[in-house]
């Protein structure tokens, strides 16, 4: 640990950004090789991880010590007044060395240990496994089959492994397709829906500079259509703004036309048709903007809602001006569209855009969620991730800057992706098998840096950094604790909520404060629905079980004897034991009684000691403690 | 006068657009004194359509070939329209439309012949009186009397006939002090805060005007406010209004406390952080932004006012009461094309408060939302005779206590309760501080875009709540026993 000069820091203070009185908490500050801990005089601890630190700041000092402001990736800000100059100077230090790490092995996930052994740890990485996944679409059939053309990542590095393309594409035209394609990203099947045969498929832009055709990608694009029996027509999407790509457009069109021509030649067999007969590749561009403004707004973003003392019209003005909701219903609408192209014209769709893992990644998974509720359950979402984000290449160490890199890089196309996902829960509050805080903690770690799953920018760098030998995998931990990510309204069964068709005129979509201010406690509502629908349900259930059980215990005891006292004597005696009758007794008076302010603030990345664990104590003792401590704000009673 | 003369036309076949998600309804239209009717025939299963023409607010007429089109934007800003055969039909409905619903007469309206099933005349009416919420001070301290100085509304004709006063100043005081506040609003109790014995009073402005005119009466009333709460108590008045428009105030005869004249008393035109002190709040007139902020403090701080009854019996006492002139304020809403000046939305301001209060306390309010659209929809146009008139002066005179039916006994009945209460609710003994920063304020969608916006995955949602709600009491409240079949004797 030769970047840690100061260990411990005493009589520290930590303020509170949006107090209007200033107020802040007074405790000892630890550094540890990985995360940095505020211990307050409540003995409350803050836990930061070095890897979550995007930017330490050293203010000019000031007659109460030398301010120590840190901003997270997962939107926290901290404000510390470090006593002495030089131990603030010791700390600024360190930290500047310990959130920015030069090589992978240097990444927590590669020293973090759960304390499970090879054969768990395994199980774990096989928890999630996409030749399963492609077996529930239906794959292979007899349009579609698994490729091995990428088998070592020959034809494209970024690539998995198991492709899926239609049948009749060979394996000389996938070659020369990708040739032809930026990074060789040729058009893949991404999702394939059974009932209408339709399938979403992906690559990235056909070559800058091409001016001549190329035969392969022609034929490639005519296999993905005629897989299709259902419709003779396809889309192709292209999800970046149109009048960025004028003068591209132009050459695409040509391409098109040159496909088609080619298509419909072949399919006739006679010379050059007219153009009423290229009807069959429709082109569609939505508007969704590089990672570079997506970067920017964001920083606006944050800009206006962390800036102390805002008047409404000063937050409505900065979202606007930030256009950070404009780029979300941007994304939203273009997976509006692929969906009802599937749903409602039954044709294939291939979407794509500069290399066809951030917008192209954003608009396929969103897509497959709209048409395919699997995906919004817990399992599924974990599945969506692995197959469209992780396999398909999304540069997550790239985009979450992991290590010391090009800070053009980095950008929040992965969060933007969440925050669609959550307005979508918003809209249909039933139709999501997980909760919020499901959606914040896979935010949190795709910056931890905690497990393997994000670490790297492709499966095969995943492969060479040997992660599942050497790192665990998210989801074990996330389905074991998956209790605290129910949606307790979540309704599996209703038919209107198979397919979503949400509804995106602007006042839809709102500023996710749970996500940009979740450390910012004063700003949230002080009681939650949500928790107590939770805790009630959990309790019904359990109430339920409890009827049960003791039914068929006095059904029980009545066939073996039929003395009416004793089966009573049995009732009194189960009853008290119930814990869950006890505590739904208790919550009743509970309720009644001003309990401890608990603050939230324990946070690390670990999922054993994460910001919903209270949340599961609760869980699991079934008592009003969601209520209580909700009343938090009693605290400040007059 | 009678109705018939305003009412040009029997009947027209008529197709009523009720906006999205909402099929057209066909059927026969018909204009009454009160209500705009459509009737589908008699194999249609919602037999009859009905609309309150006082919700209108306003109407537009298109005529086109032989047909005409009618839009009508509610008072609750729904917008229908009526697609009806014949031009000359169309313009007398749309005629007769505009002359029913802008009767200005309260004894006309439609309350005064609204004789629902299963209600009494005169019910509930008493339910909320002054002495009621006296009784409840009564209990904790000696230092307020319920003062009869105003029995008949001559003091101050916006205030009810018994105030709650200082037990030390008299009733010759009492019309002094009203003689220098505007329109005669004297301070009186608004709120006793029991854990503090510290009081929250409300008035108007002085009238010290540019002389800087003085009221001895006035100056010992608020000495009498300090000297009945504890020792060495301190009072802040809180101005509604900027320092600059209280200034302004006093060229017109208005005007603010002055500093000398009122010793314990500090004057503050921000809001108040939390400091155990006695408040008086006033603005000019003392009927609108001041019972806004006396009764949001009394939702944050009193946990009664927070269950149903004690919600009904502060917007008794606070807003019907107090003399907010709801006639004058509810005339019109955002879709009229006049816009009198003394108008506002102030009682909706309130409702939106508490709605955001309520988002941020799901569980404290035993309230729901379905509550504060009931009040808002009936403010402007009820049957009912609750919301009528500007003050407790006019509805004596209008007699609406004995002649009309009260809001509240209409919103008790049983059958209303799922829809106005908060399935959620769990008493809370503490003050429930809102965050006020903009990020934690919301749209309310559920008033704004309650016509345009399909709403139903939410209302979906809200009834599963209602169920898992009420399973738990169920299954909380029932003994093994029940399902099982009894011991065999």
């Amino acid at each position: 640990m030769e970047h840690i000069r100061t260990t411990k820091v005493e009589q520290v203070k930590l303020l509170d950004r949006f107090s209007t009185s200033n107020k802040s908490l007074t405790g000892t500050l630890y550094l540890t090789a990985t995360h940095l801990l505020f211990i307050d005089s409540h003995q409350k601890e803050t836990w930061i991880l070095h890897h979550h630190i995007a930017l330490v700041e050293k203010l000019a000092l000031t007659t109460s010590g030398c301010p120590l402001v840190i901003q997270c990736k997962n939107f926290r800000i901290v404000h510390f007044i470090v006593p002495r100059e030089r131990d603030c100077h010791d700390i600024y230090n360190s930290l500047l060395q310990l959130s920015k790490q030069a090589k992978y092995e240097d990444l927590y996930a590669f020293s973090y240990n759960p304390k499970q052994n090879d054969s768990e740890r395994l199980r774990g990485w096989q928890l999630v496994d996409l030749t399963e996944e492609y077996k529930r679409m239906g794959l292979p059939n007899s349009n579609w089959q698994l490729s091995d053309a990428n088998r070592d990542y020959k034809i494209c590095e970024t690539y998995p492994r198991e492709l899926y393309v239609p049948r009749i594409a060979s394996k000389p035209i996938i070659v020369g397709s990708s040739k032809f394609r930026s990074k060789g990203r040729f058009p893949v099947l991404s999702y394939y829906h059974q009932n209408k045969e339709a399938a979403i498929c992906r690559c990235s832009q056909p070559l800058s500079g091409f001016s001549a055709r190329c035969l392969e990608d022609e034929h490639l694009l005519q296999a993905i259509s005629k897989a299709n029996p259902a419709n003779r027509y396809m889309y192709v999407m292209d999800t970046r703004p149109r009048h960025r790509m004028q003068s591209w457009w132009a050459t695409q069109k040509d391409i098109g036309r040159i496909i088609l021509n080619a298509m419909a030649n072949r399919a006739a067999g006679k010379g050059y048709e007219n153009e009423d007969n290229y009807s069959n590749i429709r082109f569609q561009f939505v508007g969704i903007e590089n990672i570079h403004v997506m970067r920017s707004s964001l920083q606006k973003l944050l800009e206006v809602s962390g800036s102390r003392g805002l008047s409404v019209s000063d937050f409505y003005s900065g979202l606007e001006g930030a256009g950070w909701l404009r780029h979300i219903k941007a994304v939203t609408d273009a997976a509006i569209f692929l969906a009802k192209a599937i749903m409602v014209e039954n044709a294939s769709v291939l979407v794509h855009c500069s290399d066809g893992w951030d917008r192209t990644s954003q608009v396929c998974s969103l897509g497959s969620l709209l048409l395919d509720p699997y995906y919004r359950t817990i399992r599924g979402f974990m599945v969506l991730i692995e197959k469209d984000w992780i396999s398909f290449g999304h540069k997550y160490s790239d985009r979450c800057g992991h290590l010391d890199g090009d800070p053009k890089e980095v950008s929040p196309v992965f969060t933007q992706f969440l925050e669609c996902v959550w307005h979508l829960t918003e809209q249909f509050p039933q139709a999501f098998e997980f909760n919020e805080a499901f959606l914040l903690q896979i935010h949190e770690h795709i910056h931890s840096c905690q497990f393997g799953n994000f670490i790297g920018n492709c499966q095969k760098e995943r492969e060479e950094l040997k992660l599942k030998e050497k790192t665990y995998s998210l989801w074990p931990f996330l389905l074991h604790d998956q209790k605290k990510y129910f949606n307790p309204l979540y309704s599996s069964t209703s038919q209107k909520l198979a397919v979503l068709e949400p509804n995106t005129v602007s006042f839809n979509f709102k500023f996710w404060r749970n996500m940009y201010h979740q450390f910012d406690r004063t700003l949230h509502p002080r009681q939650s629905v949500f928790n107590i629908i939770m805790n009630m349900n959990e309790q019904n259930k359990q109430l339920q079980k409890d009827v049960k059980d003791l039914e068929s215990q006095i059904k029980q005891h009545k066939n073996k004897q039929t003395d009416g006292v004793l089966t009573k004597e049995l009732l009194n005696s189960v009853r008290p034991e119930s814990p869950a009758l006890k505590t739904s007794l208790c919550l009743k008076e509970q309720t009644l009684l001003p309990v401890k302010d608990a603050l939230r603030t324990v946070e690390g990345s670990s999922p054993a000691d994460n910001r919903y664990s209270e949340y599961a104590d609760e869980f699991s003792k079934a008592e009003p403690a969601v209520v209580s401590s909700e009343y938090g704000v009693a605290r400040m009673t007059c | 006068m009678e109705f018939s003369e305003l009412i040009r036309t029997g009947q027209a076949q008529a197709e009523l657009l009720r906006g999205p998600e909402m099929p057209p309804l066909r059927g026969t239209l018909c204009v009454t004194g009160h209500h705009l009717l459509l009737s589908p025939g008699p194999q249609a299963t919602p037999d009859l359509w009905l609309l309150l023409l006082r919700s209108v607010d306003s109407i537009e007429k298109r005529v086109a070939g032989d047909a005409g089109t009618i839009t009508l934007r509610c008072k609750d800003l729904r917008v229908l329209q009526l697609d009806i055969e014949g031009v000359e039909a169309t313009l007398d409905i749309a005629r007769s439309i505009e002359a029913l619903s802008s009767l200005e007469s309260v004894i006309t309206s439609f309350p005064f012949f609204y004789r629902p099933k299963g209600l009494r005349l005169g019910e509930s009416w008493h339910f909320h009186p002054p002495e009621r919420y006296y009784k409840r001070v009564a209990r904790e301290t000696r230092a307020w009397r319920l003062s009869e100085a105003n029995e008949d509304f001559s003091l101050c004709p916006s205030y009810p006939r018994a105030v709650i006063v200082p037990r030390t100043v008299d009733d010759d005081a009492l019309a002094r002090s009203a003689r220098f506040r505007q329109g005669g609003r004297f301070p009186v109790l608004s709120y006793y805060h029991a854990p503090s014995g510290t009081v929250l009073l409300r008035s108007s402005q002085p009238l010290t005007g540019p002389q800087k005119r003085r009221c001895a009466e006035d100056e010992e009333l608020l000495q009498a406010v300090l000297a009945g709460a504890r020792p060495g108590a301190r009072g802040f008045i809180v101005d509604t209004r900027s320092a600059q428009a209280a200034k302004q105030a006093r060229m017109t005869g208005g005007g603010t406390e002055a500093k000398s004249a009122y010793p314990g008393w500090k004057r503050l035109h921000r809001p108040l952080e939390r400091e155990g002190a006695c408040i008086l709040v006033h603005g000019a007139e003392g009927t609108d932004s001041t019972l806004l902020v006396t009764s949001l403090a009394q939702l944050i701080l009193d946990p009664l006012s927070r269950t149903m009854a004690g919600f009904q019996e502060l917007i008794e006492r606070e807003w019907i009461q107090a003399g907010h002139p709801f006639q004058l304020r509810c005339a019109h809403s955002a879709f009229s094309h006049t816009r009198p000046k003394h108008e506002a939305p102030i009682f909706l301001l309130f409702l939106d408060c508490v709605w955001q209060l309520g988002r941020q306390f799901p569980l404290s309010l035993e309230f729901g939302e379905g509550m504060l659209l009931a009040l808002f929809d009936h403010s402007y146009a009820s049957p009912f005779g609750t919301f009528l008139c500007n003050s407790e002066k006019e509805r004596c005179l209008c007699e609406v206590r004995t002649r009309t039916h009260s809001l509240w006994s209409g919103l008790n009945q049983p059958k209303e309760q799922r829809k106005l209460r908060n399935p959620l609710y769990a008493p809370n003994p503490l003050a429930i501080w809102p965050s006020v920063e903009p990020q934690s304020l919301r749209l309310w969608q559920g008033l704004f875009l309650r016509w345009t916006h399909p709403p139903e995955p939410s209302e979906v949602a809200w009834e599963k709540v209602w169920q898992i709600a009420t399973d738990q009491e169920k299954t909380e409240g029932s003994q093994p026993t029940d399902s099982a079949s009894e011991p065999q004797p």
